[in-house]
């Protein structure tokens, strides 16, 4: 399919892309092994029965031209148009059953793939979220998914259909006559060069306009999210003439664009209507003068020739029209092919941990592993002997001259070490950037060291596995995700085994019980866009809870910045505090009274640790501490 | 709503208008080709001298060109036409959006408003171009094909006033069959789209509790769900082309069995062969340009969701109007509220304020403080106008605020919103929003007063320092203190603090309060905060409680008498305390 539609056509634009096309065409054979080498196989067989009416149809008007009597002749036109009806029976049931194959195809193969890239992308490394623009991301579903619809459905079963078409009557051309044929594929060529032309110039102000249309929309997007700053200072005036620039550039683009787009059609078309002007006068000059044939057929010039030679021209000219209109879609689509596929094919997490958390329980003073949820669990670590030890999950974390940068050369973290007993509490303190947030990244493996190491109950993390490791420490982020479902969905999305009791228990823990009883609904009132009915210490009383029914033995707070009021401050404190009894907390932390009650308080700075210790032990000591406690600096 | 975008062609109606005209001179041209190649393939075989074929080839020959002509023109002209609209579309609507009162923004989101200004009006302007162009085109060619059908095949001519109908009425019914399951479907669509976008916002939630084959199943059972509606919607539309097919060959085998019967029995004298064949090219037009009119007819359809989208940015009218004979000077920075009641909409059953009565001398500081929800923010609002009281009058320097021109009482009234913004652009030109012709000793001085000028300098480029979209590049108390120099720039009358300087630190915030007093004694100051702290200096302190004003005074009366002053005092205050304990 590939090297035929590569072959024939833009072959700049296609051939390139052989590869993608070569593995989206596999991909697709994959999901639908049976149904789409029989719809290929629809599509060539239909448009070579298209092809073939022409024949019975010149013999019909060779049959009249030699002046007969209908009576003579009319069994012989019968039988002929009877052959055409069956052809064109024939022909409408193919297209009938490709067109209804190809809607189970199209659509089937882009629930696939977005399935597929969804589920590869559940996988992939935090970085690459960190990396990469949300709404880049998000446009592979939307406008890639979109363009490879248009592409699968149309154009290339037309690119397909066209193709098949123009090697059909190249090859009966030829059998024809050669001289003729080399007018009209001259005449091709010269249609060629000037879709390459036409097309590139449009291709190249179409790429113009979408950057023109990202400049406008980015302009547009930033003064409308600060409107109300824009009438406090009346700078209406301005930003509109800002935004004539902008808008008169992508007007230039756009027009040009369409220009080029818009005069393809009308230039092929005539061009096409020349041609045919001109294979004519070769044919009457050939006939007139009695030029010798040169074809494969090896019959002389004659009127049953040249006749049916001029449909041949229209026909060829009008597939060469139909795949210029494709080129577009097909050079669109293929970048969103590539897309997808960059997005399928980046790397998922890697994972070589083998330790794994298991529910336990002590029979004869040992640890063993059992099925049922006992409370308690066990690192399953099995050894090389193929020996296997337990140990009690207690949640003691330790860093040992820990290194790590995001992007090469520049630091985050310069040799940091610190360790937490089972249930003591760890503040995190400093400015932003100072390094806070990078070290829980790395106790969870979103991101890992580049150099130290760090061990869980004495086992190093690399062994463990992510899945297992992240089951047992507790998030609480300062952005609140909530996801679409119910209140009660959004608690049990920590453990997706909690009744709803538990869950209940959870939010009473959290103090977030109180107010989810006088929402409308309940535990069932449904949350919608990140939950956008409820207040900010509401999303977090929730969150806390979420967190409070998975029940890990280490959590990870990282409190939220944003001014809350004091009331809600307070019960959302409550619910933190709630939380962290009895377990090993680190806290990003933001007020005063959470740091003041840590077992060891870190103070960091550009990525080392330069004060620690509890809070009395650093008041005493008049350092960085003393002075952010004091007010000299802002906590943040 | 057509009335309503139609006020957007303006200097591009001429290009509109031209279109049609080259259209169908290209229709024309285009029709009366068949023609003459009928004469052409007549002449060949009747073995006409090579001077006639070359007569008529030059003519059909210089036909194609002016039809190459005419269709380019029109390619060019409809894509003028077509973008200048857009162009003017969008234009309008940004200044439309430029014109709305706070109570206007409050309607749309901003991701709303960019769709419409950008893929709304992209769809409006393809189905600009296809009705301008193919869609006068496609009813030309119709006509222009039938007609001569007729003049070439006579009484064959009626075949097509039989089959024209029945595939218009075929396509009509696929079409509107299909439309309504095309219409759910994408909406099914958008919600896919937009749990994908919360799985992505989503992502460290989603591993840090290890649920990527919950999120995948999840996805997977809407994702087939789409699919399942969309195979459906798919599989109507892809009758089109089967149905087309099928009139296309009951003509054919029409014409060439009554075709020939008529060429034999009348021995070429109603039909000959080149008219025959020539039938054959024009039911061929005839048919594929009622399917683009069924094309049509589809996008037009999907045009009408975004046009309808755009009217409603287009015909939302400002709630705020500038008066007729506008006050242009502020006499000075006195404030008063009489018995004032506000709600944010009418549909809203409480008052956000409630008879609030309150006077401020010109250069007095006011504390504002109160919970959330307690309606601090929507009291300072009133006062440089930005919503209308519902009930009550609020004078600003004895004059009603809605007796003003509007930009001079926001010039005189500098408001530093609590949901404050610095833009992409260097700090000066951020600056400079306060006052565009600010000297750089001005700015500076701003700065100075804002504490904002200590940091500017840290910085390589010093107030030529680039600030990222959403002001990404500093930090939060550094993005506020920009802010406040902003407003500062403005030399207000009154000046107005929405929580400016909740991420500041307090010796910093001190630092800003005292350079206030210090250098614009005479400007009214109202600072609304979550800390006693920042007003304890002030010379009253409002408490707010849910829409009220609970208690006046100054910092001393209110922890005696006011509950609710004291109990948030306490709170603030006892984490500091040597016995600690957190808050409860």
């Amino acid at each position: 399919m590939s090297k035929n539609s590569a072959g024939k056509s833009g072959k700049t634009v296609v051939q390139n892309k052989k590869g993608l096309l070569g593995r989206l065409f596999k991909l697709m054979l994959s999901f639908y092994p049976v149904m789409l080498p029989f719809t290929i196989f629809l599509i060539i067989f239909n448009s070579v029965i298209r092809s073939l009416p022409a024949i019975f149809q010149q013999k019909i008007f060779e049959i009249i031209e030699s002046n007969p009597t209908w009576g003579d002749v009319s069994t012989r036109i019968f039988t002929l148009v009877a052959i055409l009806a069956s052809l064109y029976l024939l022909s409408l049931a193919a297209d009938f059953t490709f067109a209804q194959l190809m809607a189970f195809i199209t659509q089937g193969t882009l629930k696939k793939l977005r399935v597929k890239m969804f589920g590869n992308m559940q996988y992939l490394p935090i970085k690459f979220f960190d990396q990469n623009d949300h709404g880049d991301i998000m446009s592979r579903y939307t406008n890639d998914i979109d363009t490879l619809r248009q592409m699968i459905s149309q154009s290339l079963p037309q690119l397909l259909m066209s193709a098949t078409s123009i090697t059909t009557l190249f090859v009966i051309m030829i059998y024809l006559s050669v001289p003729m044929t080399v007018i009209v594929i001259s005449g091709v060529a010269l249609m060629t060069v000037i879709v390459r032309k036409i097309g590139g110039g449009s291709a190249k102000y179409f790429f113009k306009q979408q950057t023109s249309l990202g400049k406008l929309e980015g302009f547009a997007e930033e003064i409308m999210n600060g409107e109300k700053v824009v009438k406090v200072f009346c700078h209406e005036e301005e930003a509109k003439s800002d935004f004539e620039k902008l808008n008169q550039s992508l007007f230039e683009d756009a027009d040009r664009a369409n220009k080029y787009a818009n005069i393809l059609g009308p230039i092929l078309n005539n061009i096409g209507n020349i041609l045919y002007v001109i294979v004519a006068l070769a044919g009457g000059i050939l006939l007139i003068f009695n030029v010798p044939n040169i074809s494969l057929k090896g019959a002389a010039i004659s009127i049953s020739i040249v006749v049916p030679f001029l449909n041949m021209t229209k026909q060829f000219t009008g597939n060469i029209n139909q795949i210029s209109h494709q080129i577009n879609a097909i050079v669109m689509g293929m970048a969103g092919t590539k897309r997808i596929f960059d997005m399928m094919d980046s790397p998922a997490e890697a994972d070589d941990g083998y330790v794994t958390l298991v529910n336990a329980r002590e029979e004869n003073g040992e640890l063993t592993e059992c099925p049922e949820r006992t409370g308690r669990w066990a690192w399953k670590h099995p050894h090389q002997d193929g020996s296997v030890t337990y140990t009690e999950l207690q949640g003691d974390v330790r860093l040992f001259d820990v290194d790590f940068e995001y992007e090469e050369g520049k630091p985050v973290l310069r040799d940091v070490s610190l360790y937490a007993r089972p249930g003591q509490k760890v503040a995190f303190v400093g400015a932003t950037g100072a390094g806070k947030t990078t070290i829980t990244n790395l106790i969870n493996r979103f991101y890992d060291i580049a150099d130290g190491k760090i061990r869980y109950d004495g086992i190093n993390i690399n062994k463990i596995k992510k899945n297992d490791l992240r089951h047992s420490l507790g998030i609480v982020l300062q952005d609140t995700n909530l996801f679409t479902g119910t209140v009660m969905d959004n608690i049990r999305y920590g453990r997706l085994e909690a009744s709803d009791e538990e869950c209940i228990a959870a939010a009473e823990l959290a103090g977030a019980d109180d107010f989810i009883t006088r929402l409308p609904d309940g535990y069932s009132t449904m949350l919608r866009e990140n939950g956008s009915n409820l207040s900010q210490g509401q999303r977090q009383l929730l969150s806390i809870a979420r967190a409070a029914v998975a029940d890990p033995p280490v959590m990870i707070l990282d409190e939220a910045t944003s001014s809350i009021d004091t009331r809600t401050e307070a019960i959302v404190q409550r619910g933190m505090d709630a939380l962290m009894v009895g377990r090993t907390v680190f806290v990003i932390a933001h007020r005063l009274s959470t740091v003041k009650n840590s077992d060891v308080i870190i103070v960091l700075d550009h990525g080392s640790i330069i004060e620690r210790g509890s809070h009395d032990e650093l008041i005493n000591a008049k350092g960085q501490y003393y002075q952010l406690y004091t007010g000299a600096f802002e906590l943040e | 709503m057509l009335k309503q975008l139609s006020k957007s062609i303006r200097e591009y109606k001429k290009a509109a208008l031209i279109t049609p005209v080259f259209v169908t001179l290209e229709v024309i041209l285009e029709c009366a080709l068949p023609f003459i190649i009928a004469n052409l393939v007549n002449q060949i075989k009747a073995g006409a001298g090579i001077d006639v074929i070359l007569k008529t080839g030059g003519i059909l020959a210089l036909m194609s060109l002016v039809s190459l002509a005419c269709g380019s023109a029109a390619g060019f002209t409809c894509s003028t036409a077509s973008c200048g609209f857009a162009k003017n579309l969008r234009s309008d609507m940004f200044a439309k959006i430029q014109s709305y009162s706070f109570e206007n923004i409050d309607r749309f989101s901003t991701s709303s408003l960019v769709t419409r200004l950008t893929t709304d009006v992209s769809n409006i302007q393809n189905a600009y171009m296809m009705i301008i162009r193919t869609a006068i085109r496609s009813p030309l060619m119709l006509i222009f094909a039938f007609i001569m059908a007729f003049v070439m095949g006579g009484k064959m001519g009626w075949i097509f006033v039989l089959v024209v109908p029945i595939l218009g009425v075929g396509l009509f019914l696929i079409s509107k069959k299909a439309m309504p399951r095309f219409r759910s479907v994408f909406k099914k669509y958008d919600n896919l789209n937009s749990s994908i976008q919360e799985n992505i916002k989503g992502m460290r939630v989603v591993k840090s509790f290890v649920r990527e084959d919950y999120e995948q199943k999840k996805f997977s059972t809407a994702a087939e769900d789409v699919c399942r509606d969309f195979t459906v919607a798919e599989r109507i539309v892809a009758l089109n082309g089967p149905l087309m097919q099928f009139c296309l060959y009951a003509v054919m085998i029409f014409t060439l069995t009554f075709g020939s019967y008529t060429v034999i029995t009348t021995m070429g004298l109603d039909l000959d062969v080149g008219q025959m064949s020539a039938l054959l090219t024009y039911s061929f037009m005839m048919l594929s340009s009622l399917m683009m009119l069924s094309m049509i007819f589809v996008m037009i359809t999907m045009a009408e969701e975004s046009a309808k989208r755009v009217c409603e940015v287009l015909s939302e009218e400002s709630t705020l109007e500038n008066p007729e004979n506008p006050v242009y000077n502020v006499a000075s920075g006195a404030v008063d509220f009489d018995n004032v009641s506000f709600k944010y909409s009418k549909k809203a059953k409480k008052n956000a304020l409630e008879g609030i009565d309150l006077h401020i001398r010109s250069g007095e500081t006011i504390g504002i403080i109160g919970g959330t929800g307690s309606s601090k923010s929507s009291l300072i609002q009133l006062i440089s106008r930005l919503y209308d009281a519902t009930e009550g009058e609020v004078r600003v320097g004895g004059v009603n605020v809605k007796d003003y021109d509007l930009e001079t009482l926001r010039n005189s009234v500098s408001v530093v919103l609590q949901k404050n913004l610095l833009f992409s652009g260097t700090i000066k030109e951020n600056l400079r929003w306060g006052n565009k012709d600010a000297t750089d000793e001005e700015i500076i001085s701003a700065c100075r007063m804002a504490c904002a000028d200590e940091f500017i300098e840290t910085f390589p480029d010093k107030y030529d320092t680039y600030i990222e979209q959403g002001g990404t590049n500093v930090s939060g108390g550094q993005k506020q203190r920009l802010c406040i120099a902003r407003a500062l720039l403005k030399k207000p009358k009154i000046l107005i603090l929405d929580d400016s300087t909740s991420a500041v630190d307090t010796k910093t915030d001190a630092k800003i309060r005292a350079a206030m007093r210090r250098y614009i004694p005479e400007t009214t100051k109202l600072i609304i905060a979550q800390r006693t702290a920042s007003v304890e200096d002030a010379d009253r302190i409002i408490v707010m409680d849910s829409g009220h004003i609970a208690d006046i005074g100054t910092h001393e009366e209110l922890i005696k008498k006011s509950d609710i002053y004291r109990e948030i005092y306490i709170s603030q205050n006892k984490a500091d305390s040597k016995d600690g304990g957190e808050a409860e």
